[in-house]
């Protein structure tokens, strides 16, 4: 300690300084208030002395000051070195002396023009490959590498928003010791010494927590480390981890496998619990391209039937849907198992549920679908139900077919809830003496009866060492906390769901100077400082035996996977035991329920808490609710009837002695006497975005109640709070009985004996006074085209749009006004019994109305028509009458009614895409097709004395669609893809009868629904 | 008097209405008493309390306009898709308050009322306050105030104009054309009153102030012909402007597509609407007045009564075209017109519906009665209903037909902030600050048109041309 406090930054190291850390009393100052006053809180704070200095100073005081002891002479030559250096800390910020423009200019860079870097964005240690685009050296947009199997272009909403976790003025910016700003070298001598002592008991009392891993590199590193040191030992958490379904292998093969599914291969698919058309379920972007392939009703359709805990946008999607507790799915498992001639032990059909006509109906299909359908289990349903999913596949033959095995992407498959057991035991044991977390966040997140934070928060480990980027739950009870760089500034590896290894390289130097948890490991190792280039390069080199490693690594780097990694096709066999392992089902009796059952389930917006502090995803409507900001409790409408209950009512729920908040949300086709809660909430430091947002129900979630458990009870308290909602109203009916035909929808069978039927609320086209603009003579006429049938809701496009068009978060108050302003939303609609309805999602971006009711009635002209068919903003001339919004009938337009942009956080100008106007206050905005990239492409084209070609140009929109359910191109070009979708029967205008002629039209929804089931019956 | 074109019959004192002037007054007693309500009656305490109550009243409309300069619309409770909320709510409310002025002075002038006289100079004098209230509003709810200056058409170096389809811009032409004739109106009118003021006042600097505002006005016959002249006139310009403003008001909704705007009844009903709301803002301000001031004799049963049936009249043409909005609604067939008339009698909005329908149709029908009709007491209550039941009328047509239109995911709410009241509240405030002045710095009754009420103002051969 006394060694640390001597590198504490003084003022002998710094003259100029005023003040010791005010870094720390402006923190403090912001994380006193909370998520929803964040944006005022900003604003007051802009006008603080202090914080408009660190804003001035770009960087906080802390971080540019020299801690080491340095000699004199040697703190001046580093500190000229770092004047010249200067462009590199701060990206493009060129120091205000004299500059020299690049004398050699580096290669490839034409200023104005973007470059695009291959990398790989990892959650729960899946990678999902990316392209970054770079400006200038500063990443600012996310796109999906169109050429990797597990992209093909499409993204989820997490690597999407990711970009914005780079910028995040939030993260933490120092190595501190206690609180305290250190320097790297005063942490790397901190932590030597202890280790080398360690390395005298072979490791003992080391032990290293960290997330999933699915990096070779990191895997192998710790790997090397645990040889040399066998008394270490290697951790592994995270809230959401894939237990069930590993032990679910086990229990079937007896190892633990990595199960994929080709769904355009699967006429039939089953899913039991698996929400595997939305972001977190590894391999949905695959996944999503494969399952909307197969929706097309001119083509070979699929059947999707979903059995379900909680409305998932894959129930949504369903031709048939069954809403049941989540305790149920193993019964209904075990029908199904039974039903295709699996033969389970101990288990009495008749003494369950009995086979229902769903049931029955469910196994046909299957058994008429051998080889060519899929049973997917929820990574929350017990092991038993994986055990079962993978029998009833191995039954139908479907492996090989549609479902295949390989070795686990998770370089260290340990059971999470036992491991984080053990180490929490070892602390309170005594056994640890240096404790390395890497990343997550435990203290927030781990089991409730652990008492991680309590054991983390005893003095029995000496040296608590966190790698984090933001300064959260766990770091304020570590010793030290090292800034973690994000996956942008710092090389790695990582494994696609197929096991094919992506290089993670970065586009920018650390903004932060944060390190990875490389570098982390080989101090802990006693090897050189080494950089994380090195070593993952290092690792590569060794793993590669040719001679030609310079272009393999270029290679690797520029396809953005190393050819060759993906996993081979395992075949196993199904353990004979396994029938009689399957559990007795200890299920509650169906027709009197004492207690409800508690349902937890990640957030689709905000994950398991560890994008709280991202303003997109908090502010993303999550699919189904359109909630933002927070989260609710859940519960169907029959037991809300039951029990009295309305919107905006606040809930104490009691589970096993603990009590918990919220309030209470009744969702559509939500099973009865079930209650779900979201996790990642209620987060205490999280950053000025997501502090105190939402309510924490990690106190209640314990290692035998993971997921869910019965036994909740739900009080009211009388109290209410206001759940800000995007969406005013979610069904299609009014409220007076009369139903809009927003969402066009048949079934299979009716659309082949009626396939002109979208057309109906169709005018013709000569319904009106003025003569139509001739728009056949221009080059381009761009138009756009949904289907409606592959849009799965995964609200891609939303994140996308907002990402590329600079759109500003607006905060949890104004989106309860109704303020927020994405450019395309995903509208979600019910319709029939609200116990188990149908559902649909309708993206709505500007329609590009050839009649623009808009532009007819803006006084100053600031919203006009292009002679390519767009319905074009003037930022700079509108004055904000909204006058177009209110007689936009789509209502697509967003209007800046206060200063939503923050034109201050320095690093939030670096994010942005310098294409896109900034939109000040009191300007109307909406969007615009994208009309940056039309340009940028109608450019390059010219250049090139040609015409841009049918699939060259993409809207954000369109680029991000894992589902390829949006079509841009040139209408006038007759073979262009958007062309033939309008040539489509299903092709239909949103609101025709209006006569706004939209150019964005829709693809009507079809859905294929099994005959022999007419009626879906709501169980639980 | 010789070449009066408005020639008023005479006393109809055998008459069985109420005089329009009552018996005992002579050229001298008129403008004895109403110049000296200007120049010799002391500033009572009562009207300083008043004042200083109003002009805070006007200054919580300034703070609330500083603050919105400030910060931007978002202070309000507009949202999408309720883009417009008080501040045109506002706007249309005092516009159409500002109808009755004109009205009265021009339209009736036309049609020889000579009813009209004693309280045309207030009404015109409310009038032009009322417009400069609803001024304020179409430029204070743009999201950048400091730009609308671009809906008027000035030349600049972008050859960029207004967009002249915009009914916005066609507002701006009609308010502000409605707004300069009703003040230049209202000022030639004035005239030979300064003059008489001029002369009567004692104090050489009132005196001066009023000579300078009298121009020179000597009551020769020229001058009384060229005035006579000029007031027809500009009596016949004003008349289109009275059905033309909110006809352009109204436009505004019905250009539009929305379920509840878009409506070809609109432009006549809103005129209605508008001379219904101005009526009961004239018995509302005279009521009291003549009470304190002393000027039942000018300002009789006579008047109020009339006023009275006028608000019946104009009551019924709003309440049939609230039948046909409805009937339409039915009749028509589409579904987003049914929903907007089920919506306002069903949706979250209902209660102001039905506060609509019982202050603008059903409470006014007691005007039937003359009981009614001739009691100061429910006179004034009536038209502080219908005042109110006129501003529920423009809530119920901007916000409950914006808040749920085409899309049902798009539907919203809206909710008033404080400041949305206090920027309505405040423009009340400057209404009747103005007011509280002109009272006492102007005539508030027209001393020359009253003068001609007189028997003495009558010559013979007119009367005959006139029988």
């Amino acid at each position: 300690m006394d060694e640390n406090n001597k590198h504490q930054g003084g003022p002998d190291v710094c003259p100029g300084k005023r003040k010791q850390l005010d870094l720390q009393a402006v923190k403090e100052q912001i994380e006193e208030t909370t998520g929803p006053e964040y944006w005022r809180s900003l604003e007051e704070l802009a006008g603080s002395d202090d914080f408009r200095e660190m804003m001035h100073r770009e960087f906080p005081k802390g971080a540019s000051e020299w801690l080491d002891s340095f000699s004199r002479r040697g703190f001046l030559k580093t500190m000229g070195a770092s004047l010249a250096l200067a462009g590199l800390t701060g990206c493009t910020k060129l120091p205000p002396t004299e500059i020299v423009p690049y004398v050699k200019q580096p290669e490839n860079l034409i200023p104005g023009k973007p470059m695009y870097y291959a990398t790989a964005y990892t959650l729960g240690g899946y990678a999902s490959p990316i392209l970054v685009e770079s400006h200038m050296f500063r990443p600012t947009k996310i796109e999906g590498n169109p050429d990797h199997p597990a992209s093909l272009g499409g993204t989820d909403v997490y690597a999407q928003a990711s970009l914005l976790d780079l910028y995040d003025p939030d993260r933490a910016q120092n190595i501190t010791y206690m609180g305290d700003v250190r320097s790297w070298t005063a942490f790397t001598e901190a932590v030597r010494g202890p280790m080398s002592a360690a390395k005298g008991i072979a490791g003992g009392g080391v032990r290293i927590l960290t997330q999933t891993v699915s990096s070779p590199t990191l895997a192998g590193q710790i790997r090397d480390y645990l040889k040399a040191n066998p008394q270490a030992k290697w951790h592994v958490y995270e809230p959401i981890s894939r237990d069930n379904a590993n032990e679910g292998a086990k229990m079937a093969f007896g190892e633990v496998v990595e199960t994929r599914y080709d769904l355009s291969k699967a006429d039939v698919i089953v899913s039991l619990d698996a929400d595997f058309l939305y972001a977190g379920f590894p391999g949905n972007t695959r996944y999503i391209r494969d399952f909307a392939s197969r929706r097309n009703p001119d083509g070979n359709m699929n059947r999707l039937y979903v059995v379900e805990s909680t409305p998932s946008s894959t129930g949504m999607k369903a031709d048939h849907r069954l809403p049941v507790l989540a305790s149920y799915v193993e019964d209904f498992a075990k029908t199904l198992a039974a039903a295709v001639g699996i033969k389970l032990g101990g288990f009495d059909q008749e003494k369950s549920r009995g086979a229902t006509e769903f049931d029955k109906a469910v196994a046909a299909d299957l058994t008429g679908h051998r080889g060519s359908s899929v049973v997917i289990a929820g990574d929350h349903q017990p092991p038993a139900v994986h055990a079962l999913a993978h029998a009833i596949n191995q039954a139908l033959g479907n492996v090989g077919k549609t479902v295949f095995y390989s070795d686990s992407v998770d370089a260290n498959p340990v059971n999470r809830g036992q491991s984080i057991h053990e180490l929490v035991e070892d602390i309170r044991g005594g056994k640890v003496d240096l404790l390395l977390i890497l990343g997550g966040n435990p203290v927030y997140d781990a089991p409730a009866e652990l008492g991680f934070a309590s054991a983390l928060k005893s003095n029995a480990v000496a040296l608590k060492v966190y790698l984090g980027t933001h300064s959260n739950e766990t770091a304020e009870l570590c010793h030290w906390h090292v800034p973690e760089a994000h996956y942008l500034e710092s090389w790695s590896d990582a494994r696609a769901y197929d096991g094919t290894v992506s290089i993670v390289q970065p586009l920018i130097e650390p903004l932060y100077g944060g390190k990875s948890a490389h570098e982390i490991i080989t101090i802990l190792a006693g090897q050189p400082d080494l950089s994380g280039h090195d070593l993952v390069q290092g690792y590569w080199q060794k793993q590669h035996s040719g001679s030609d490693f310079e272009s393999f690594w270029r290679k690797s780097l520029y396809d953005g996977w190393v050819a060759g990694t993906a996993y081979a096709l395992k075949t196993v066999a199904l353990k004979p035991a396994t029938q009689a392992d399957v559990s007795e089902m200890g299920g509650l009796d169906p027709g009197n329920v004492p207690v409800y059952e508690l349902n937890f389930r990640r957030d689709p917006s905000i994950y398991d808490g560890r994008f709280a502090n991202n303003g997109w995803l908090q502010e993303l409507p999550k699919p189904l609710t359109k909630l933002t900001w927070d989260n609710p409790v859940m519960i169907g409408p029959a037991m809300a009837a039951r029990m009295k209950l309305t919107f905006k009512d606040v809930v104490e729920l009691e589970f096993q002695g603990k009590k918990v908040k919220g309030p209470i949300w009744i969702q559509a086709g939500h099973p009865d006497n079930m209650v779900t809660v979201f996790l990642g909430y209620g987060r205490t430091r999280s950053g000025q975005v997501g502090t105190g947002a939402g309510f924490d129900v990690y106190p209640m979630r314990t290692s035998q109640a993971l997921w869910f458990a019965s036994g909740v009870k739900l009080t009211p308290t009388g109290e209410t709070y206001d759940l800000a909602s995007t969406q005013g109203y979610q069904t299609m009916e009014t409220p007076d009985g009369s139903e809009r035909p927003l969402v066009m929808e048949r079934d299979l069978e009716e659309y082949k004996k009626e396939p002109n039927f979208a057309k109906e609320g169709e005018t013709p086209k000569e319904l009106t006074l003025y003569p139509p603009v001739d728009y056949s003579k221009e080059t381009y006429n761009w138009g756009m085209a949904i289907d409606l049938n592959s849009c799965v809701g995964c609200n891609n496009c939303i994140v996308a749009c907002q990402s590329e068009n600079n759109i500003a978060v607006v905060g949890q108050h104004q989106t309860l006004k109704g303020r927020h302003m994405h450019w395309i939303r995903v509208d979600a609609y019910y319709q029939g019994p609200r116990e188990n309805p149908k559902g649909y999602f309708q993206p709505v971006p500007c329609m590009q109305c050839e009649n623009a009711p808009c532009e007819l009635v803006c006084p100053v002209g600031a919203t006009v028509h292009s002679s390519e068919g767009l319905n074009d903003m003037v930022y700079n001339r509108c004055i904000g009458t909204r006058y177009c919004s209110n007689n936009c009938p789509y209502k697509v337009r967003r209007f800046n009614f206060l200063l939503f942009q923050d034109w201050e956080t320095p690093q939030y100008k670096m994010m942005r895409n310098p294409d896109v106007t900034i939109r000040s206050r009191g300007v109307m905005e909406k969007c615009t097709y994208c009309v940056q990239r039309i340009n940028e492409s109608k450019i390059d084209a010219e250049r090139a004395d040609t015409v841009v070609k049918d699939g060259e140009l993409q809207t954000a929109c369109q680029q991000s669609c894992p589902a390829n359910a949006i079509v841009f191109g040139n209408i006038n070009d007759p073979n262009s893809r958007v062309n033939q979708w309008k040539a489509q029967s299903r092709n239909y205008s949103l609101l025709g009868e209006l006569n706004t002629r939209p150019r964005t039209t829709y693809l009507a929804e079809v859905r294929n629904p099994n005959p022999e089931l007419k009626t879906e019956r709501s169980a639980g | 008097m010789a070449t009066q074109t408005q020639i008023p019959v005479e006393v109809p004192v055998e008459d069985q209405r109420a005089p329009v002037i009552e018996p005992g007054h002579s050229f001298s007693t008129i403008g004895e008493k109403v110049s000296n309500i200007v120049l010799k009656r002391p500033v009572s305490l009562g009207w300083i309390f008043g004042f200083l109550v109003m002009f805070s009243v006007m200054n919580m409309l300034l703070m609330a306009m500083g603050y919105l300069f400030l910060k931007g619309t978002g202070i309000w409770g507009i949202t999408i898709p309720i883009g417009w909320g008080f501040a045109i709510i506002n706007f249309v409310w005092w516009i159409g308050i500002g109808h009755a002025g004109t009205l009265i002075s021009a339209i009736l002038a036309l049609l020889r009322q000579s009813w009209r006289n004693s309280i045309n100079r207030f009404a015109e004098a409310m009038t032009l306050f009322a417009v400069a209230c609803a001024g304020i509003f179409p430029l204070i709810h743009t999201g950048r105030p400091w730009l609308a200056y671009w809906m008027f058409p000035y030349p600049n170096s972008m050859n960029v104009w207004p967009q002249f389809r915009s009914p916005l811009i066609w507002d701006v032409f009609a308010v502000s054309t409605y707004g300069t004739i009703s003040l230049v109106f209202w000022f030639v009118g004035l005239i030979p009153d300064l003059a008489t003021l001029r002369d009567r006042a004692e104090n050489p600097v009132i005196r001066g102030i009023f000579g300078i505002l009298a121009m020179g006005w000597r009551g020769s016959a020229r001058h009384w012909h060229r005035y006579e002249t000029a007031y027809l006139l500009l009596a016949g310009l004003a008349t289109p402007l009275v059905l033309s403003v909110h006809t352009v008001v109204s436009f505004d909704f019905a250009v539009s597509i929305v379920p509840g705007w878009h409506t070809t009844i609109f432009p006549p009903y809103f005129v209605a609407g508008a001379i219904y709301s101005g009526f009961a803002m004239v018995l509302c301000l005279a009521i009291p007045i003549r009470a304190v001031y002393g000027m039942e004799d000018f300002i009789t049963m006579r008047h109020l009564e009339n006023s009275g049936k006028v608000m019946l009249a104009t009551g019924l043409i709003v309440a049939y075209g609230y039948f046909i909005e409805a009937f339409m609604g039915w009749y028509s067939g589409n579904t987003f017109d049914s929903f907007l008339l089920w919506n306002r009698l069903h949706g979250p909005y209902a209660a102001w519906y039905w506060s609509l329908l019982t202050s603008n149709i059903f409470i006014p029908q007691l005007l039937w009665l003359k009981k009614f009709r001739t009691s100061t007491f429910w006179l004034w209550v009536i038209s502080l209903i219908v005042l109110v039941g006129m501003w529920l009328e423009r809530f119920i047509i901007i916000v409950v037909s914006l808040h749920r239109d085409f899309l049902n995911s798009a539907w919203g709410m809206y909710y008033p902030t404080k400041w949305d009241w206090m920027t309505y509240i405040g423009t009340i405030g400057l209404f009747l600050t103005l007011m509280w002045l002109f009272v006492r710095v102007l005539p508030m009754v027209s001393i020359a048109e009253l003068r001609t009420l007189l028997p003495e103002a009558h010559v013979r051969e007119e009367e005959e041309v006139h029988k």
